[in-house]
């Protein structure tokens, strides 16, 4: 059913009692052409580019638990492309321009909400970091610009920009198209539009091992609702991306830490925009709910546990205290964990991993929320887009930048701003 | 927050500790001899499980000195802590492992 203003008024009369369900819950088949490891947000948006993009159907994604259900429902919401490298800020415009016009895309409102996120600098070293990020990224057509303490006290009412605040605001960086979008519509949006297009979404069906033929090439899952067969395979597991990638025999340059994240009680609308300080570590925007949404620090220790320690948050808490000093008296309702993966390096190198070499069609991917979108639509396994082995562009854009000299020297002469992929 | 048991100086809290990342990854004894897939497996590659796991942390508000701990990465629970060059606690001596 197409939502729309009609079919709202027409189940409206008959007491909202006829609404269909959004997605199929299908048994799995025997075999796929492709399955999809993980129906967060970004499992769902690849399995929903591959269909409408790659035209490939007969596809399934598959979840141990509920869709959306780990890091997608987890996040703090924050869309943005303010990023420094090429690599990051290609990936994260493409997802910006997709954000724009993914509730009509998807027929799903996802509350994107373009209300502009502040970066603040705190130190001189800030000063010229985020200035330089400004610079960089107007070259690339993305925008950004900076604010003095007072213009950002202007654009942002709530902020204390006093002077003698312990860590004093001297700037910010403006990204006025960065925002919020609704977390859990994203991969309910997604869902729907891949269901739609023949997707099966299999929840409730934990991978316990992926099987390799003779030659090295993947054969098929090992599910708790038994074995199913594809010849190709994406895993978006976030941070249980090693646990699984073991299961097929190859280990990960990735270490999984405890990102934590609260909110506040619903109060009623203060918050104009998304503000993040990178120096003291926290960042806050208002959910149109009326929450505070925050995000705090990441612990020291790896851990699967998606909870963290106190003093975490409270170090947090302590910044928003001093960068918004009404907020103070307002209560905490929840906190939480996600288990954000760490790269040791670049994801483009996985491919020359010694023990993945032979699972050529096998895709890795992850991304925040921000990226969901973006990286969704790229990442994918189609052999009649495979690239001549003398094009050694990495297939995916770097996560993490390398930072040899020669790429510092490169800044100055740059490309056109497309994702290596599309 | 944690607490954890310093093999020199007994329980204290978490944040008198720095974290050291995965125990008993051996530099290896002559890097140059290395080629890059093997340079980069003792940089980068790391066992990340979901379960025990030997780590190394630092009391660096307290004696000073690392030691080694073997923690489960989904309760946090730290059963064992040792000494900086001790071998790694065989999981089969120590009661209790079979519960997170």
């Amino acid at each position: 059913m197409k939502f729309s203003l009609l079919s709202l008024a027409r189940q409206a009369l008959r007491g909202h009692a006829d609404w269909p369900a959004q997605w199929r819950s299908p048994d799995p088949k025997p075999a796929y052409d492709a399955i999809i490891l993980g129906a967060g947000g970004h499992g769902l948006a690849t399995a929903y580019y591959l269909a409408r993009e790659h035209g490939m159907r007969n596809i399934a994604v598959v979840e141990k638990g509920w869709l959306g259900g780990g890091n997608t429902g987890r996040n703090t919401t924050i869309i943005r492309s303010n990023y420094l490298w090429e690599e990051s800020e290609a990936i994260y415009e493409h997802a910006v321009k997709l954000w724009e016009t993914l509730s009509q895309e998807l027929n799903y409102n996802v509350m994107y909400s373009p209300r502009g996120v502040m970066m603040l600098a705190h130190t001189i070293h800030d000063v010229q970091v985020f200035k330089r990020h400004v610079h960089a990224n107007r070259l690339a057509g993305i925008d950004n610009e900076w604010l003095t303490a007072e213009q950002a006290k202007e654009f942002c009412p709530p902020l204390n920009i006093a002077p003698g605040m312990r860590y004093p605001i001297l700037g910010a960086a403006l990204q006025r198209r960065g925002g919020t979008a609704r977390h859990d519509a994203v991969a309910w949006g997604y869902a729907r539009g891949a269901d739609r297009l023949g997707v099966d979404i299999i929840q409730n069906c934990e991978v316990t091992g992926i099987r390799r033929g003779a030659a090295g090439a993947i054969t098929g899952i090992e599910t708790t609702r038994g074995f199913i067969a594809t010849p190709k395979l994406g895993v978006v597991a976030a941070g249980h991306t090693s646990v699984v990638m073991a299961m097929a025999g190859v280990r990960m340059p990735l270490e999984s830490y405890p990102l934590q994240a609260l909110v506040s009680e619903p109060i009623k609308p203060a918050m104009p925009c998304v503000v993040m300080s990178n120096t003291i570590h926290a960042y806050i925007s208002q959910s149109d709910k009326g929450e505070l949404v925050i995000g705090a620090g990441t612990d020291v220790y790896t851990s699967y546990s998606q909870t963290g320690a106190l003093h975490v948050t409270t170090h947090t808490l302590d910044a928003i205290c001093e960068l918004f000093p009404d907020f103070r008296r307002v209560r905490m309702l929840r906190n939480w964990g996600g288990d954000r993966r760490r790269h040791a390096r670049p994801l483009a190198h996985h491919r020359q991993d010694p023990g993945s070499r032979p699972l050529r069609q096998l895709r890795l991917g992850h991304r925040r929320l921000q990226g969901d979108a973006g990286l969704g639509s790229c990442l994918r396994g189609d052999d009649r887009t495979r690239r001549p082995a003398s094009d050694r562009r990495p297939l995916l854009p770097r996560p993490v930048p390398d930072r040899s000299a020669d790429r510092r020297g490169r800044r100055g002469g740059r490309r056109a701003l497309r994702p290596p992929c599309c | 927050m944690l607490l954890i048991t310093c093999p020199h100086c007994g329980a204290r809290p978490e944040i008198e500790f720095r974290y050291g990342g995965e125990a008993h990854v051996a530099r290896p004894a002559d890097p140059a001899t290395l080629d890059d897939a093997a340079w980069a497996e003792f940089l980068y590659m790391r066992s990340n499980p979901k379960g025990w796991h030997a780590e190394r942390w630092r009391h660096e508000h307290g004696c000073g000195r690392f030691f080694n701990a073997i923690r489960h990465t989904v309760s946090d629970r730290i059963v064992v802590t040792y000494r900086a060059g001790e071998a790694r606690p065989d999981l089969a001596t120590i009661p209790g492992l079979d519960t997170p």
